[in-house]
């Protein structure tokens, strides 16, 4: 059976080759448009007049369009409609579109869409979360409130307390390939759109709207992206909507990709947190009771973050069973590019917030980290407390961390590190190392409950050949490649006969982004429908001719075996054709069990929850706060993993972004709220040497509790947050120069080491 | 401009080629071979590295910022042309596909050309290789384990086939020093190009037009470096690999720093004088070549001159050089190893300086007789600590004279904040440099570097 085996991502072979098409790869027809936008340069005001005549008429430029000028609705907004395509009487932040420009290069669009002359009347912008906050300019009516017990009363009454307040930076999410679409216009005014997009769907609903047609006017086709991690969930509507409105105007297929400064001038960006805690514990370092305020720079539009700053609330208990918890949470609205969705979604943010307790609280207990936190943990399923449940009541019933952590400690020789390194610290003056243990515990599935929903299509031809078409999209994570496994093992054909193709609107409908994690879990679980649907035609087709139960029909090593007899797949399924069976069918699949009241904060949110567990060592330098992973073991738990080569790959992937995160990756804006970290030049995603020297990742031996596909876990998502192991194993190194706590804030680059350094060292 | 030179194996002539394309828009737009990916367009993610050989060996280039003529007379390879005519894949692709060492695939390109290129010229160290080429999805770790795996593999043979071609003359792509200055000295408002590592982006990101670009890559008497017993002569057209290469004996922390300027990519095409150059108050090599008191040859028509490099650095993106003048060369003089080059970034390896600093001290039997400390990154132009120079020399080689120089700075520099670094921190941390060349002149360990597991 292919499911469970190591195999190559199914587009290997093309990535080595350069010969993976792209949106931006695809040959275009002659005559191709290549669209710029032009881009607000101040934070906030009115735009009080428009001044185009040079854009017009700079070379190649085939037309310029405003906001007056679009035909319908005028709404990029995966939301509440407050993101116009382009600026309509105000801007609200530097890089907004404001004007659009055809022209038939690109590069000529974007001399072009530098020649826009606005004028604005600029008003003050708020450009920090006080200004925010002090203004009262937030989404929602006032922030939410999720609770269990009275965190203030524990917290009070408890013998021992720790407060402090961190800020949390944003991220880029750095794709490799920035974002692009193109569209071509049909005969019947239709629109055929390619995008590098996570939700084809949402394309294809938002591009409908602004060319006042039917969603089924408009087909989307996503083969794969180079990169989305969020970023392609709702960022590249504007693209594709763009395209399609000078395609609709122009009747020539128009073809958009921003720049790569202009990606980052204009898309958003994972949200920046200010996070406040106070907790209250007693001399063993038993949690009493925790309070978070949770500060969300939600930037301009809404976007998707409710939800985002929901699961921020959702994961600030991690992996602790806290008896009294109130986390507040404010969605603030700045004048910054509009947040989003970015791995995690929410959840590493209010990770962070309690894995900073437990580190401040160990620190002050002098109790060892690893050890505070298992105290703390939720009980195992074997091990039922009478409250055994998260702060929104979901009760936890598969926690896996007591074995993994005991495991994880031992193999990485925790104890006796530990112990070397502090001996190693006294013989140092500039130099420390430190080291640091992290769990995971992260909620699968969407919170919004409806989009835990997805749908297949499969195809089984006469010659035995499988056409596999399912609602997700693939975005590097080998998504389509574990989907094809689970085909192939339903079938029991090897995974080659199963061709997978772009998800495309016109075969799956009402698809739900490729986020949240969700993917292999839901599309797997539809293809898997479908394959059985099919399977079962087939079955009882044969079992009819050979006098036997469909029970008996078994589909396996490209064989299909009925009692005694045995003929090839092909020849089953040339065999089933013949015999007029429907080799077509689609599946569906929505996950059980979810419920979720989000304005409350109780019910469960979560299918199940995935796991994972790390320790990371780095070094440290108190001259400079130059820094350095070291050394990183990480266990991690993808259930009954689908394919480990793949899933080994996520985690090593999402460490490494995760530590980037909260290390190199500082996002810098100016006075004037303009970004100055708008290229890799000035932006450092981790390079090569930046992964830890010594890099031991293990998957769990373990499989998903509840009945997700082939009882593997999600893993998109999950890992990323182990990186947070190396942000403590900094605060860790960083406790060496002095007695007081660090109060770390991220991302840790080197500067802010040295400035924790000297707060801890020298009282500065 | 007719250029000629080879594609994958196949000769090219382009009759008329804008000087200023790109190769990548030429590779993507104009042939089609769109392998060859766009991810930043600006040389810093290495998503467009292609193969480029010539009589002096085999370089992994970056595409977006490299003009045609630059290829003129040479062979490139891009990924469609990793694998052989008959389809068999080079081993790196192979072994890539066995390590999972491709997720999104979007990177993966510019790796295997960066990969294929170290391989062919049997470089191992990796991470070194491959600093300039980001990936976003795999953490590296599968992408370093397939590059592990390939490196014993024969280089295949239609790698070792490579071969430039006949170049043919252009008139604005001199073959020499007397050339270039005669051609210079004529059209004074001409762009420069040498590695086009800088004035790639006036074209990328500007969208300037360029109208009219001389290409230095022919004058092969200006990237000569030699070594005499008595000085070092960096010819202004030697690259930054080439440096690297010669410093590494005379002077290894300066070497070290140039292990870390920018990248493989961005070394093999930038050049020493560009460097220079360009004026820029963060180009890495002028402090630490003021540091070791070189001395800037520049020409202009037949008339040469000299002048000590710091004193070429007059504002702000003003430097001493006339219209139509060009650097020739730098020189210093052969001495001691006691350059230590301390680079700050907000990441190790491929990132433009916070602050660089050059420290050259020179001490007798406990004394020191003399300084030279050069900072990059605190000042509008690279310049010396000149008050800290002063208070240690003459002075006793301890701590107590560290402590009490460090002092100068405040006086030396006022260093600006943005986005790599606040005003405060590039100001102590000029300080601790001193700190820690002492410590490190002490024998003591100083860096995160040299930690290890």
């Amino acid at each position: 059976m292919s499911v469970s085996k190591p195999l190559p991502h199914d587009a290997a072979e093309l990535h080595v080759t350069g010969t993976a098409r792209y949106v931006d790869d695809i040959p275009s027809p002659a005559g191709t448009l290549h669209l710029a936008f032009g881009l607000s340069p101040i934070a906030r005001g009115h735009i009080t007049g428009m001044h185009l005549g040079e854009v017009q008429h700079s070379p190649g430029v085939a037309a310029v369009m405003t906001a007056k000028g679009l035909p319908f609705s005028n709404d990029v907004s995966p939301s509440i409609h407050d993101e116009p395509l382009l600026a309509a009487g105000t801007v609200n932040y530097v890089g907004q579109p404001v004007f659009l420009v055809v022209a038939d290069s690109h590069r000529n669009a974007r001399i072009a869409a530098r020649k826009g002359k606005v004028d604005y009347k600029e008003e003050p912008a708020l450009l920090t979360l006080d200004a925010a906050l002090a203004a009262d300019s937030r989404f929602e009516e006032g922030p939410r409130i999720y609770q269990k017990g009275d965190a203030a009363a524990a917290i009070d009454a408890a013998p021992r307390t720790v407060e402090g307040t961190f800020e949390l930076g944003g991220q880029e999410h750095f794709y490799l390939e920035g974002q692009a679409a193109m569209a071509w216009p049909q005969e019947d005014g239709g629109m055929h759109v390619f995008s590098s997009t996570q939700h084809p769907t949402e394309i294809q609903h938002k591009v409908a709207d602004a060319i006042g047609l039917p969603m089924h006017a408009v087909r989307v086709e996503t083969r794969r992206m180079g990169g989305g991690f969020g970023g392609k969930e709702s960022q590249g509507n504007a693209l594709a909507v763009a395209c399609a409105v000078a395609a609709r105007l122009t009747g020539k297929p128009c073809k958009m990709r921003y720049d790569r400064d202009d990606d980052m001038v204009i898309t958003g960006k994972r949200h920046a947190f200010r996070i406040s805690y106070r907790a209250g514990f007693d001399d063993d370092g038993q949690l009493q009771g925790v309070e978070f305020l949770h500060l969300a720079d939600c930037g301009w539009a809404q976007d998707l973050s409710l939800p985002v700053a929901d699961r921020a609330m959702l994961h600030a208990d991690n992996a602790y069973l806290i008896p009294n918890i109130r986390i507040e949470s404010h969605r603030l609205r700045t004048n910054r590019q509009s947040a989003t969705a970015y791995r995690g979604f929410g959840g590493p943010q209010g990770m962070v917030g309690i894995e900073r307790v437990m580190d401040h609280i160990a620190h002050d207990l002098g109790i060892d980290p690893a050890e505070l936190r298992q105290r703390n943990y939720y009980a195992a399923p074997a091990e039922a407390k009478p409250d055994n449940t998260t702060p929104y009541g979901m009760e936890v019933t598969d926690f896996e961390l007591h074995g993994m952590t005991a495991d994880l400690l031992r193999s990485s020789g925790y104890a006796a590190r530990k112990t070397a390194i502090a001996e190693w610290n006294k013989t140092q003056t500039h130099l420390k190392r430190g080291i640091a243990f992290s769990p995971v515990k992260f909620g699968i599935s969407f919170t919004l409950t409806h989009l835990n929903q997805a749908g297949a299509l499969v195809h089984v031809y006469q010659d035995g050949s499988v056409h596999l078409n399912h609602g997700g999209t693939e975005m590097g994570q080998g998504l389509f490649q574990k989907v094809a496994q689970v085909a192939a093992s339903r079938f029991g054909i090897p995974p080659e006969k199963i061709k997978i193709t772009a998800t495309d609107t016109g075969k799956v409908p009402n698809t739900s982004a490729t986020a949240a994690s969700s993917g292999s879990d839901l599309n797997g679980m539809a293809v898997k429908a479908a394959c059985d649907t099919i399977r079962a035609r087939m079955a009882e087709h044969l079992a009819l001719q050979h006098q036997a139960r469909p029970g008996d029909v078994v589909f396996e090593n490209g064989q299909v075996r009925i009692g005694q007899d045995v003929m090839s797949f092909d020849k089953a399924a040339a065999f089933c054709y013949q015999g007029r069976v429907s080799l077509s069918a689609t599946g569906f699949y929505k996950t059980p069990k979810v419920e979720w009241d989000r304005i409350k904060g109780q019910g469960r949110p979560f299918y199940y929850f995935a796991y994972g567990a790390a320790v990371t060592e780095v070094a440290v330098d108190a001259l400079t706060g130059e820094n350095r992973i070291l050394r990183a073991d990480i266990l991690h738990d993808a259930g009954a993993s689908l394919n480990p080569g793949i899933d080994i790959g996520q985690i090593e992937g999402g460490y490494v972004q995760g530590a980037g995160w909260l290390t190199t990756e500082e996002l810098v804006w100016d006075d004037g709220g303009r970004l100055r970290t708008h290229a890799p030049s000035t932006y450092k995603i981790p390079a090569c040497s930046d992964r830890p020297d010594v890099f031991n990742v293990k998957l769990w031996d373990g499989q998903n509790r509840e009945d997700t596909i082939y009882r593997s876990k999600a893993v998109g998502e999950p890992p990323f947050m182990l990186g947070i192991s190396a942000w403590l194993a900094l605060s860790d190194a960083v406790a060496a120069f002095g007695d007081s706590y660090p109060a770390l804030n991220a991302p840790a680059t080197a500067e802010e080491v040295w400035r924790a350094i000297r707060r801890v060292r020298d009282g500065i | 401009m007719a250029l000629t030179f080879r594609l994958n194996g196949e000769e090219v002539r382009i009759p008329d080629a804008d000087p200023s394309t790109t190769l990548l828009d030429w590779l993507r737009g104009e042939r089609g071979l769109t392998g060859t990916k766009e991810g930043c367009n600006e040389g810093d993610c290495g998503a467009c590295t292609v193969m480029v050989t010539d009589g002096r060996g085999s370089k992994a280039l970056n595409a977006c910022i490299l003009f045609l003529p630059q290829l003129n007379g040479k062979s490139v390879r891009t990924v469609e042309g990793a694998a052989g005519p008959d389809g068999s894949l080079h081993p790196v692709q192979q072994a890539m596909i066995d390590h999972h060492g491709s997720q999104c695939g979007f990177c993966t390109p510019g790796f295997i050309m960066s990969m294929v290129t170290a391989h062919a010229n049997g470089a191992a160290d990796f991470d070194d290789q491959l600093a300039g080429n980001l990936c976003r999805c795999t953490g590296y770790a599968p992408i370093i384990r397939a590059a592990e795996a390939a490196k014993d593999a024969p280089v295949p043979d239609w790698i070792t086939r490579d071969r430039p071609v006949a170049p043919g003359t252009q008139p604005l792509m001199p073959r020499s020093a007397d050339e270039l200055a005669e051609l210079y000295a004529a059209s004074p408002d001409a762009t420069l190009i040498a590695g086009a590592t800088d004035v790639g982006l006036w074209v990328t990101k500007q969208l300037r037009h360029l109208p009219q670009m001389i290409f230095l890559d022919g004058c092969a008497d200006l990237k000569d470096i030699e070594v005499t017993d008595t000085a070092v002569r960096i010819g202004a057209m030697a690259d930054l690999n080439a440096l690297r290469a010669a410093m590494e004996p005379l002077h290894p922390s300066f070497a070290e720093m140039l292990r870390r300027f920018a990248s493989q990519q961005v070394r093999a095409a930038a050049t020493v004088g560009g460097n220079i150059a360009n004026g820029s108050p963060i180009g890495d090599t002028p402090p630490a070549l003021i540091a070791l008191g070189a001395i800037l040859h520049l020409r202009k028509g037949d008339t040469s001159r000299e002048l000590p490099l710091e004193d070429f650095f007059l504002d702000y993106g003003k430097q001493d050089r006339q219209p139509g003048e060009f650097v020739k060369a730098v020189s210093f003089p052969r001495q001691p190893d006691a350059l230590k080059v301390y680079k700050l970034s907000k990441r190790f390896d491929q990132d433009i300086s916070a602050v660089l600093g050059a420290f050259n001290v020179t001490v007798e039997n406990g004394r020191i007789t003399a300084a030279r400390i050069a900072f990059g990154g605190m000042a509008g132009i690279p310049k010396r600590a000149a008050n800290v120079e002063a208070a240690l020399t003459g002075q006793p080689w301890d701590e107590t004279t560290i402590n009490a120089a460090a002092a100068g700075f405040d006086q030396d520099f006022t260093p600006m904040t943005d986005m790599r670094a606040s005003a405060v921190y590039r100001l102590e941390t000029a300080r601790s440099m001193l700190s820690r060349y002492f410590a490190e002149l002490n024998g003591k360990a100083v860096s995160v570097l040299e930690v290890k597991p």
